[in-house]
Order: structure tokens, then sequence, then C-alpha cells
């Protein structure tokens, strides 16, 4: 097994070389995202250095308050006391406003983080091959990027503040106490035994649960997810009861993991407070009978011991950093592996620029199989001609679809070359590729904002008139007049309001104005009505006079207008030729045009 | 009405709940119902909190008394049972810091299940009307962040915050009682902090906010990128999507760093307030222990204490914005709870045992809630009546209301005026798990869930959730009905994975799929939204005569596009202006009604276009 990408996510027993594969990963990626902020980490760590150190004056102002101040007082001199107090009201404002600044700082620091984060895995699963997100799943991306990053920004948040000030504390601690006496500090020392193991423990332990954890989490964004978009469906067909369940127990799965997750706080953090008080005890016992003997001075002990308890009060802190730490790991560590996957459709190293396409596409010995090696389509030669408009007809699961897809460059062929005007698809520019080539599929997808933004995704720099004009042409111009706010009507809100007809105008006028060389239409006309129809191909005949067309469609009223026919039938093209010649033929085509005219009225 | 172009959040437009101003413990308060259970173990759990610091407050003065007695008469002896002591103590402490985790956190995660199990089966019961409005990511960042949220406040924020609030009310009291002078400046000083406090909640509430809706929208647009992937791919998009999202996570951070800065400005205070108050009191303190009035024991004893109330003064100010963010995870909770549901089942439900399956829609009205008022109705009065077993075709142009008609037979959405009744029963009088037994859809867009094939189509049939030689023979009937043969060659048969998490198929297999869930459901009548359109010709005739046997012995309402889907009905309805304007057999309306012709027909187009193609061969 492996676990490059985001094989094998779903595991949580890692072998030691696997995980250590992972934490590589994971750490690479951590590292390239701090690489640009390093200065200002740096900045900001000289700041906590700083106001540690105003901090730790406190105490000390007050020792000399007391021990200077108050005799000079009693001589009528008022000026140590004096000045202890303004040096003590300084430091107080500069450790203040160190800190404070210092909050801003890390704020922008992890902010700033956050959104190169944001932005590449954002762009990455762009990137990714339609294939990807088919076998990844919708729900997975998603919360790749809503709750995994919600447990990086808690780390960046809370966690690296503690753990540098927490760090800096001990180290100063530590430091204060050798030079105070050395025995003391070799019984701190020496604690640091079992401290590690007590970690290292709870390390081990807490990366498998918080790995469950996300997987949990998960889960239990997929199911809710996959609720709300069908919530109709749901609905329609009383699943509410049966949904309560499933969804019940995924959340009782991840309470569980979570309650087990803080089970093992539950023992780390009195574990740790454990080892803190029995070190102070065993500072007292040594330094008593030294004590006892005149060794050591009264004063040394008291403040040993205050300096060793105070070695492990950040502790608690630095498991709380940890707790966020493993969390964001886990997180990291299936944010790293998506990243990891290599786009089935990788954009071309040195990519052909073509400015202005003509339009034909030729497929050379191409043949296309899924990874698990289902040939979808056996070796073919095809060569559209530009200008033509081809019908691509043959039943369900005949590889229509998938010899369309090739065309639009969503999957590469698994032999041979697709080349448009010449040019390989896989050495195409994708600017100019997609310029060229456009796909309209049967799921009209609309985005949340106005009608008006979803046409102009065809072209996003549209003026409002040519979005008209493309609506007008498609003949959708009248319902989008109809709705309420018209162009500027939000889709989402009325998101069923919309009917799919509707959206399939939409994206009709989306294609429109792309204003593509080459257009794919897949079953793009399958929801419209009869009239809406008639002026779709009315706007068709126009549109694609001196532009390449397929298109795909189980009525056969959108083929009128094709100047050739090819019939698939499992994945090979059966025939091929003009509509006028197949239907006069006796062939497959000709038979499924009788049946078909035999239904009009 | 709204405009539509702003950046407004849906509970703003909600418009059917007027905002309710809540002060932060108000809101919190609401959480109550939900932490109920868990009340007495985080109680002790408080309380746990509670003896903990107390006894690291009492291992210091255990120390110093140790120190100043037995040590300083270097009496040796005294020193075993000294460490015996600190041992003691140290344990003790330990001990009670694993009770506070023991008793708070494991509580914390039910409340969490609990709440999160409510919002999903709110989410699941509210109509499909709150959902048209709501984008699912700021439903999901409400069930995951949100909740997230309030457990970790809940089991650490609110414990901690009142466990440090009774540590420093307790130690004001000891300051006072050492040194009533040194003490009232103490208090003093702190009176800016509650000033600075008030303020902060003031402003931190409405970042923190407007910081968790943005997250929400971004948690939509990232959703849409995923969703809507294959139209972002075939226009080449992903750059445009990228600059949009980036744009809003800019904004997000953008708040973030206000909220950033509201954090700091507080710190500031926090930080800063202690500090001048140990100075004013040193100053104090040093020229009251010259004048005699206070011992240097009693000036180390005082700031020993005041050292101690350090760390939860500091600690005041992220428990507090915490506790904001609190507040406002609790209000995006309750603005799903809230939200009215405006389809609900009557307190006293009608039955009906034997169902006939006589639908008919008697002055039905309806308009969404959001139309202005310029607008008519969608549905301006339709009249039309479906007999036992009748098959109607239900036919108009895209956008005349066909779906919304079909939509409210289920009760998707309710009338606005008239009724629409089942065997003389109005839809509303029924419970709507009957009406919903009574009454299949398929829609136009057919939605699969995670689920094997089996249980996708099975779906309406609860009670056959057992593999029973019954629910088989109904599976293979419904699967042969819609000639969704094809599940028999997938992988794993009717067994595999289908939906989102699983195989992913084409549009006119989940057609076929989601028409054969809503036969397998038996209904007394079943209500179709254009099953077919994704079907090829062959598929098409085979599942039409196959559907044709279901629909002799059920009540049908079949929208149609197509003569061959109309060709199922034993007559159609034809849908106009909001009115159904023609009922008859197909072959009368074609002949009588212009519109209709106009609708259904295109054999004039094809006829034309042969005799074009003709005279281009001849």
């Amino acid at each position: 097994m492996s676990v490059t990408g985001v094989e094998g996510e779903e595991r949580s027993n890692f072998s030691a070389a696997e995980s250590k594969q992972i934490r590589a990963r994971s750490l690479r990626l951590l590292g390239s995202l701090l690489a640009p902020v390093r200065w200002p980490v740096i900045a900001a760590m000289l700041i906590v250095v700083l106001s540690t150190v105003a901090q730790v004056a406190g105490p000390a102002l007050i020792a000399y308050g007391i021990d200077q101040g108050l005799p000079a007082l009693l001589d009528q001199d008022w000026f140590p006391l004096a000045a202890t107090g303004v040096v003590y009201l300084l430091t107080g404002v500069i450790g203040a406003g160190l800190i404070a600044w210092y909050t801003l700082m890390s704020a922008r620091i992890s902010q700033g983080v956050l959104i190169d984060l944001r932005k590449r895995v954002f762009l990455h699963t762009q990137r990714l091959s339609l294939e990807f997100h088919e076998s990844y799943t919708s729900g997975r991306i998603i919360s790749r990027q809503t709750s995994d990053l919600d447990a990086i920004r808690e780390l960046l948040d809370s966690g690296i503040n503690q753990l540098v000030q927490g760090l800096l504390y001990m180290t100063f601690t530590a430091i204060a106490l050798f030079a105070l006496d050395g025995m003391s500090g070799l019984v701190l020392f020496g604690s640091l035994v079992p401290l590690l193991i007590l970690t290292r423990w709870f390390q081990v332990r807490s990366q498998t649960l918080f790995r469950q954890s996300r997987t949990a989490s998960a889960s239990l964004i997929v199911q809710f997810v996959e609720t709300m978009t069908g919530i109709r469906a749901v609905k329609a067909f009383r699943a509410e009861k049966r949904n309560e369940k499933v969804f019940g127990e995924l959340v009782e799965d991840y309470r569980k993991v979570n309650g087990r997750v803080i089970q093992l706080f539950g023992i780390f953090d009195p574990g740790l407070v454990l080892i803190g008080n029995v070190a102070v005890a065993v500072v007292l016992l040594v330094g008593g009978f030294r004590v006892a003997d005149g060794q050591l001075a009264i004063g040394a002990l008291l403040a040993a011991l205050l300096y060793t308890r105070r070695f492990f009060d950040p502790m608690e802190d630095m498991a709380m950093f940890y707790n966020s730490y493993q969390s964001a790991a886990a997180a990291l560590e299936k944010i790293s592996g998506v990243l990891e996957e290599h786009p089935g459709v990788p954009d071309p190293v040195a990519p052909v620029d073509l400015w202005k396409a003509r339009g034909q596409v030729s497929f050379d010995q191409v043949s296309f199989a899924y990874q698990s090696d289902r040939v979808i389509l056996p070796r073919f030669d095809l060569t559209l001609p530009a200008g033509q408009t081809i019908a691509l007809v043959g039943s369900t699961g005949a590889g229509k679809s998938t010899l369309a897809k090739l065309m639009a460059r969503f999957y590469d062929p698994s032999d041979g070359r697709v080349s448009l005007d010449g040019v390989d698809l896989r050495d195409l520019h994708p600017k100019d590729l997609r310029r060229a080539i456009v796909m309209v599929t049967q799921e009209a997808y609309l985005f949340s904002g106005s009608v008006a933004d979803n046409i102009a995704i065809g072209k996003p720099d549209a003026t409002p008139a040519e979005i008209v004009a493309a609506a007008r042409a498609v003949g959708a111009h009248d319902f989008i007049e109809g709705l309420p706010s018209g162009y500027d009507t939000d889709v989402n809100k009325r998101g069923g309001r919309v009917s799919a007809g509707q959206r399939q105008l939409i994206s009709f006028a989306r294609a429109f104005l792309a204003d593509p060389a080459v257009l794919i239409l897949d079953e793009a006309t399958s929801s419209l009505d009869i009239p809406s129809e008639r002026l779709v191909q009315q706007a068709l005949q126009t549109l694609l006079a001196d532009r390449t067309a397929v298109i795909i469609a189980h009525r056969l009223s959108t083929v009128a207008i094709a100047d050739r026919v090819l019939v698939m039938e499992h994945g090979r093209i059966v025939e091929d030729g003009t509509p006028a010649d197949l239907i006069a033929g006796t062939g497959r085509f000709a038979q499924l045009h009788a049946a078909w005219r035999e239904s009009l009225v | 009405m709204t405009t539509l172009t702003d950046q407004e959040h849906p509970f703003d437009d909600a418009g059917d709940t007027p905002p309710i101003r809540r002060t932060t413990l108000q809101t919190l308060l609401r959480l109550y119902p939900y932490a109920r259970p868990a009340l007495p173990r985080l109680t002790l759990g408080m309380l746990a909190a509670l003896l903990a610091a107390l006894v690291a407050l009492a291992i210091p003065q255990v120390l110093q008394r140790l120190v100043d007695g037995a040590l300083s008469r270097q009496d040796s002896a005294q020193i075993w049972p000294a460490v015996v002591a600190i041992l003691g103590l140290g344990v003790l402490e330990a001990v009670l810091i694993g009770l506070r985790r023991w008793f708070v956190l494991g509580p914390g995660t039910h409340i969490e299940a609990r709440m999160r199990n409510a919002l999903y089966a709110r989410l699941q019961d509210l109509p499909v009307s709150f959902h048209d409005r709501w984008p699912s990511g700021q439903l999901l960042s409400r069930a995951v962040s949100d909740l997230n949220q309030i457990r970790r406040w809940i089991s650490f924020g609110l414990v901690l915050l009142v466990v440090n609030l009774v540590t420093i009310v307790i130690g004001a009291v000891i300051l006072v009682s050492m040194n009533w002078v040194l003490g009232v400046i103490f208090l003093v000083c702190s009176v800016p902090l509650w000033i600075v406090g008030y303020l902060f909640e003031e402003k931190y509430s409405v970042v923190a906010r407007r910081s968790q809706d943005q997250a929400g929208d971004l948690a939509t647009a990232v959703e849409e990128s995923v969703h809507g992937i294959r139209v972002l791919k075939a226009f080449g998009r992903g750059s445009f999507a990228l600059k949009n999202f980036s744009a809003q996570a800019e904004s997000l951070r953008g708040t973030e760093i206000e909220k950033a800065r509201a954090i700091a400005g507080i710190w500031l205070w926090l930080l800063l307030v202690p500090d001048v108050a140990f100075a004013l009191c040193l100053v104090a303190g040093v020229w009251l222990a010259s004048q005699g009035e206070l011992t240097v024991g009693g000036l180390v004893a005082f700031f020993a204490t005041a050292t101690v109330l350090r760390w939860p003064v500091e600690s005041i100010g992220f428990l507090l914005s915490m506790t904001f963010d609190t507040r406002t995870a609790t209000d995006r909770f309750f603005d799903v709870l809230d939200a009215p549901n405006t389809i609900t089942d009557p307190e006293h439900p009608a039955t009906i045992d034997h169902p006939q399956g006589r639908l008919a829609f008697e002055d039905v009205h309806f308009r969404y809630p959001d139309s202005p008022d310029r607008f008519p109705d969608l549905l301006d009065g339709i009249d039309l009546v479906l007999e036992p077993g009748e098959t109607m075709a239900l036919v108009g142009l895209t956008g005349s209301g066909k779906s919304t008609l079909t939509a409210l037979t289920t009760r998707l959405y309710d009338v606005t005026a008239g009724a629409v009744t089942l065997d003389g029963v109005d839809v509303r009088a029924l419970g709507r798990e009957e009406l919903r037994r009574h009454l299949a859809m398929a829609f136009e867009d057919a939605t699969l869930f995670s689920a094997s094939v089996r249980d996708n189509v099975l779906l309406g049939r609860p009670e056959w959730a057992e593999r029973s030689g019954d629910a088989d023979a109904a599976l293979e009937e419904a699967l042969q009905v819609a000639q969704a043969g094809f599940v028999h060659e997938l992988p794993q048969g009717v067994d595999t994975l289908v939906g989102e998490e699983g195989m992913s198929l084409s549009g006119g297999q989940r057609q076929r799929l989601a028409l054969a869930r809503a036969v397998a459901a038996k209904p007394a009548v079943l209500v179709l939204d254009d099953p077919l359109s994704a079907l090829d010709v062959d598929t098409e005739s085979l599942v039409e005569a196959a559907l044709r046997e279901v629909l002799a012995s059920t009540t049908a309402l079949v929208v149609a596009h197509r003569p061959s889907t109309v060709m199922l009905a034993d007559r159609v309805a034809l849908l106009e202006g909001g009115r159904i304007t023609a009922v008859g057999r197909h072959s009368d309306l074609l002949r009588q009604s212009e519109h209709y012709k106009f609708v259904i027909s295109s054999l004039e187009d094809e006829e034309r276009r042969e005799s074009a193609r003709k005279g281009v061969t001849l």
C-alpha cells in the first residue's frame, strides 16, 4: 500500500516508514508556507524575547524597591523608590505595548500563511483532473478546505504564541535555576526524563487519534452536505428519520474520537503537574539537608523552589499548543496529500500558443481506459475538419461523453493523441485551449451571484450589452427579464426558482458569449421545451456556421442541423456520414431516426 | 423588498423574524437546555478547578512557613515531614486537575453532539424555501466550526472564566484584608479594565460575527468551486474562480486582523493595568512600610498574593474574546433553530387509510415570498382534478411553474391560497410523513445519495431496509420499469455505492434510478417531473412501455416537454399564465389549442427541414 497523495488517507494505522513519509511532506509544506514570512516571524520572536525580559524584570524590581528603596526612604531619600516606580511603570508599558504589537503582528503572519495555503489548495483543487474529483468526492475536498484549514488556523492563532512564550519562559527559568544552585538544576534536569517519556507517549497516542478525528469529521461533513444539497429528495422520500440515525452515528463516532483525545489530555495534563510537583519536593529534599548542613542559604533554596515550580507553569499552555498542533498536523497531512496529487491532466511544461484556432480536431490512434483497465474507447482515428457540425449519436454508455471529454481535455487519452489544428492538446497553452474549446454539459451548474454574473463566466470582461445579446441569441432574455430583478437576480437565493430548462439556457448563453472555435454540447438541450429548443437551434445555426461543433443529443431534432453524423456503439464509431445519407440507408441511424420521427406530433 | 446586489446574508432578509438584540449573557443562556444534563459535572469540574487553584496557592505558603520555621533553625528532622506534605499537596493538585478534566471535558462533547444532531434535525425539518435562501456552506460552517467553538468554550473557557473570576474576587478580598490602602489602590486601578472590557464587547462582537459569516461565505465559495468544477474547467475559469475566492479570503483576512487589533487593544490594557497597579502599590507600600504601617513581611506577602492574581487577570482577555466568539457562534446556531418553520404537521393530522389517489387542485395560488408586488402570482388560480388511476401530463413553457406545481403536492412548498387535496383531504391536514408516503416524486435533477443502488431505489420503503425476498422482488421490479438493468453490471451489482461517495453515473443513469425510486415507493400518486429528459430514444421507449403498466393503476402527474412523454398520459393539462387553460386528450388539444401546438409540436419544423434537405440532396 502506498501513502502518496490522497491514497490511504482514511487509514490511521501507518507503519513507521509511512508515518515518516507523511510527516516529511507535511513539514515540507509547512516550511514552504513559512518561508515567505520568515522575517516577520523572526521579528515577532524578538518582540516576544524583549517582552518576556520586561515581564521577568518585574519581580526583580519589586525586590530592589523593598531592599534598597525602603532603607533609603527611611533616610528621607525618595529617589531610589521613585526611580524604581518609574522604571517599573516603564517596563510595564513597554512590555504591554510589545505584547499588543506582537498580537497584531502574529495575526498578520498567521493570516498571511493561511491565505497562502487557502489559495494553494483552491488552485490545486481546480487543477486536479475530473477523474480525481469524481473518485475523491466533493465532500472530502470541501472538508479539506474548510474544517482542516480551521484546524490549522487554530494552531496559528493561539499555538505559536504559546509555544514561543512558553519555551522562552522555561529556558530563562532553567538558566536562572542553574545559575542559582547547580544541584537543583540537576534535579530539574532529571525531571526532564519522565517529562520526555510522558510527552512521547502522548505524541504517539494522539497522532493516531487526531488522524481518526479528521477522518470522522470529514465523514460528518460529507453526510451533512449531501443532505442539504439533496433536501428535496430527502423530504419527498421521508428520509429524515433514517438520515438522523446515520448522522447521529457519525456525530457519535466523531464525539467518541474527540472524547478519547480529551481523555488523553486528562492524563497528560495532570501528569505534567505531578512531575513538576514531585520535582519541587525532590529539590526541597535535596536542598533541605544541605541547608541543615549549612551548605546552602535559605533564600537560595526558596528561590530554587520557586523557580522549579515556575519552570512547569507554561507546560499546560504547551500541552494546549500540542493539542492544536496535533490537530493541525493531522489536517496538514491530509492537505499535503491533496497538494501532492499530480493533476491527471497536467498543464504543459512548454505550452504552445495558438492565438487563432481554426478548429480542426484530430484523434490519432486514440484509446481510452480508466485506471481500472475498463476500456471505454478502443483505438480509433477521427478527424473533424474546421467548421463542421458533427452530431454524435448512440445509446447511453456508448462512449459519446468520453469522446467529448477527450476533446475538451477533461481527460487525456490513455494512448494516442488528440490535437487541435495539429497541436497536441497536452501541449496547448491552457488559456488558448479553454478559449478555443468549450464544452456545455447537461448539468448546468449555476454559481451564486446574479444571472449576469453566471453568463459572464463565458467571458469575464463582457459588457452588460454583450451579456444581454448572448441571452437574447439563445432565447433566454425573456425569462430573465421576468425574474424579480432581471439580470441582477441572485440565482442562489432563488435557486429553486430557476428551472432546469432555464439553467440550461443560461449555460447556453455562457457558451455563446465565450465564442469558442470548437463547441461541444453534451446533452445541453435535454431539459428545454420545444419552443426554447427551436430558438436555441436557430441560434445554433448562426452560431455554428463558422466553427467546429460536436452535438451529443438524444433528441434527433438537434441532429438535423449537423453536417455529419457519427453513430457510436460500445465505444466504437459504427456509422459516419451525412444525415441525409444515413437516413436514406438501413443502418442504426436510419432506425433511430424513423423511431424518433414516429414520436413527433 | 430587499435589493439583491449587496452582500447581505440570508438571515437579514428572512424578514419573518424581527432581530431581537440579546446581550451576550442572554444569548449564552440559550445554551442552557443543551448543557443542562452536563451541569452537575460542570459544577463539580469547576469545584475541582477551584480546589486545585487553592492547593496551588497553598504550596508556596507551606514552603514559606517551612523555610521560615524549621530550616531557619537548621532542624533537619523537620525536612522529611515537610517534603511529604509538599509531595502530598502536589499529588493532590495533580489529582484535582485530572478530576476537573474528567468532569468537564466528557460532557462537553455530549453537548456538542446534542447540538449538532438538533441542528441537523432542524435543517431537515425546515422547508425547501429556507434551503433556497441559505447557501449550504453557511449551514456547514455552523454545524462544524461554530459547534466546535461552543464545545471548547463550555469545557474550557466557561470553567476557566468562572474559576478565574472567583480567584480574582477571593484574591482581591485577601488583598484588601491584608492592607486596605494597597487593596483599594489595586481595585481602583482595575476600574479601567471593566470599561475597556465593556467597550471591547461592543466592538469585538460585531467583528467576530462578521468574521464567522465571511468564513461561511468562503465555505460556500469552496463548495461551489468543487460542485461547479465541470463548468469552471470547461471555460478554463479556474483562475477567475480563484480571483473571486481570493477576494473573499482577503476580506476575511481583513476582518481577522481587525479582530486581532481589538484583541491587541484589550491585551494592552490587561497587561498594563496590573503593572501600573504594581508600580503604584510598590511606591505606596514602601512608603507605608517606612511609616511603620506595614511590615516588610506583609509587603512581600502582598506582592506574592498579587502576583498569583496576575495570570487570572491576564487570562480574562482571551477568555472574553473566546466568550464573545462563542456568543456569535451561538447566535448563528440559533439563526437556524429560530427560523420559523412554515411547513409543519397539523396538530391533529387527518389520515387516509385506503388512499384512492384522487388529486385535486382547487383554486391554487402560489407566489414566492420574495416575488415583487408588480408580478402576478406564479400560479394564479389552478383548478385541476386527477381522478384515481388517471395519468395527467402537465405541459407548459419553461418557467411557467410546472415544477412548482408538482412541488405543492408533497408540500415542498405550501400554496399561498386555495388548496391541494388528496382524496378530498387538504394535503396540509395530513401529516407530512403520511402525505409523502402516499405521494412519490421523481425530480428533474436526479439526486442520488451516498449509498448502495439498492438503498437509493428503496429509499421510499424504509420497511425494506433489511434484505428480504419481498424487498428484492420490489427492487427488481422497479429497476425493470426504469430500464435500470445496467446496475447489475456495476462492480457490486445493486450493492454498488453510488452518489457523492460512490461510482459516478451518467445523467441518464441517475435519472433512471430516480425514476425507479419513485416507482418502488408504490405510492397512490406518482409525481414525475420530466422524468425521461436525459434518456436516449431507445431507452426512453422501453421505459415508457414499462411505465405504462405502472401508470395503469396509479394516479400520476407527469411534467412533459416531449410528445413521447405526453403519450403516457390519459389527459393533458396545459399550464399557461399561471392557469390551466386547457385539459383534454392530446389529439384534441393539438386541434383546439394553438398554444399547445406551439409548446409540444415540432413536426412542422422537422418536415420543413426534411424537405429542405431533400431539396439539397436532389
